[in-house]
């Protein structure tokens, strides 16, 4: 990859062409378990996105001083300091929803979107496209998950946000608010997703 | 989720076994289950190497946390500590296994250190923590949540394999069917639910 690519290249690669979740299949572990509430949902992938980008700028501004041998203990320290602080703050100003996202805002020190994008891509560019490019993962994340979320509380719960939305003569689909309604969603989004972008390569 | 002290250890690991599986109800260790569960052979070893770890670690991060972190009132380190303690088991664990046993040490290869990153391991020491188990409890918590994803992650190699042979749509080869089979196995693991609740 030429490093002269701009601000909108990276975005618009992290956001369709390299998208963590239906391109690299990465990092499903610690947000899927989210999305059976919509505002749960966008907490963990604002939360996400703040911790990518800030562990992007912040490794890329370290990268000519950290030795090859330990760059992967770095790693980890930089995105635990951003975790702690998200994990603080939520607990300091959302209880409730960091009571309900239980141990998920810590496992996104283990999710390998982090990692790898730091590994990827921050540890070879300056700082300003590093950015970009964590908030652009996150959002190229957040999208699919947010409509995951939107789904199955739709579907579920017969709401959105905790607003009614669907009546009363919808039957709740129980199915979709339990473990297995969020495979058979994540598997039809990168089924989906998939199917387009071979389409237009093959075109 | 608060736990009733009274639950016994056995109970705890069958229930992270069937009806708590980390994988299929916790969406933990995701990222090598997609990607190791095509063959049967890697799968094993991975599980197994999963389940030693989790145990030996599980169990180090209850004193970790119980002993330094809580009379220190440094909580809120948690984090960092305990991967601290998982990275450095997985390389003491790596280093005792080379030493003693080369042949597993080779049949386990790369997974090994891959461990350290698996959200599975650190998801387990954070439950072991928000649902206050003991010492015992939560070892049993961690061998019985290795076990399931073991269990999970043959049963899926073992599905794939076969998979080999058929026709499957476009786009749909890969991640996303094997996503839709973990669906239907978290549908037959929810059957269970009844059985045994640990929360």
């Amino acid at each position: 990859m030429p490093p002269a690519r701009t601000a909108r290249n990276v975005f618009m690669d992290g956001l369709w062409h390299e998208n963590p979740i239906f391109r690299q299949v990465l990092g499903i572990c610690s947000t899927l378990a989210v999305t059976n509430l919509l505002k749960n949902t966008l907490v963990m992938v604002a939360g996400l996105i703040f911790a990518a980008a800030l562990s992007n700028v912040t490794f890329s501004a370290l990268r000519t001083m950290t030795p090859r041998r330990i760059r992967i203990m770095v790693q980890v320290l930089i995105i635990s300091f951003y975790v702690i602080i998200l994990h603080l703050v939520l607990q300091a100003y959302l209880p409730d929803i960091s009571r309900d996202l239980g141990p998920y805002v810590g496992l996104i020190i283990t999710n390998c979107i982090l990692m790898g994008r730091l590994e990827a891509f921050a540890g070879s560019h300056s700082p300003w496209p590093s950015f970009v490019d964590g908030v652009a993962c996150g959002m190229g994340y957040g999208f699919i998950l947010i409509a995951i979320a939107i789904a199955r509380e739709l579907a579920g719960f017969g709401t959105l946000l905790g607003i009614e939305v669907m009546g009363a003569w919808w039957t709740r689909w129980t199915l979709m608010i339990m473990p297995a309604g969020a495979f058979f969603m994540l598997g039809v989004c990168v089924w989906v997703c998939r199917y387009l972008q071979s389409g237009k390569e093959s075109a | 989720m608060m736990i009733a002290p009274s639950h016994s250890p056995i109970l705890i690991l069958l229930g992270a076994v069937f009806t708590e599986n980390i994988l299929l109800a916790n969406y933990l260790g995701m990222c090598s289950f997609l990607g190791v569960s095509r063959e049967m052979k890697a799968a094993v070893g991975l599980g197994a190497a999963v389940t030693l770890v989790l145990t030996v670690t599980s169990a180090l991060n209850h004193l970790v946390y119980h002993h330094v972190l809580v009379p220190l009132q440094m909580e809120h380190l948690q984090f960092v500590a305990f991967m601290l303690v998982i990275a450095a088991t997985v390389q003491l664990i790596e280093m005792v296994i080379e030493r003693f046993s080369p042949r597993l040490y080779y049949a386990l290869g790369v997974f090994l250190p891959l461990i350290t990153v698996n959200c599975a391991i650190l998801g387990v020491c954070l439950f072991m923590v928000i649902r206050r188990y003991d010492l015992l409890q939560s070892t049993a918590y961690g061998a019985g949540g290795g076990l399931g994803w073991m269990l999970a992650i043959v049963a899926m190699a073992g599905i794939r394999q076969r998979l080999q042979t058929t026709r499957i749509p476009k786009g749909l080869d890969g991640p996303g069917i094997t996503l839709i089979i973990a669906g239907i196995m978290a549908l037959a693991f929810t059957g269970l639910a009844g059985m045994l609740n640990i929360r």
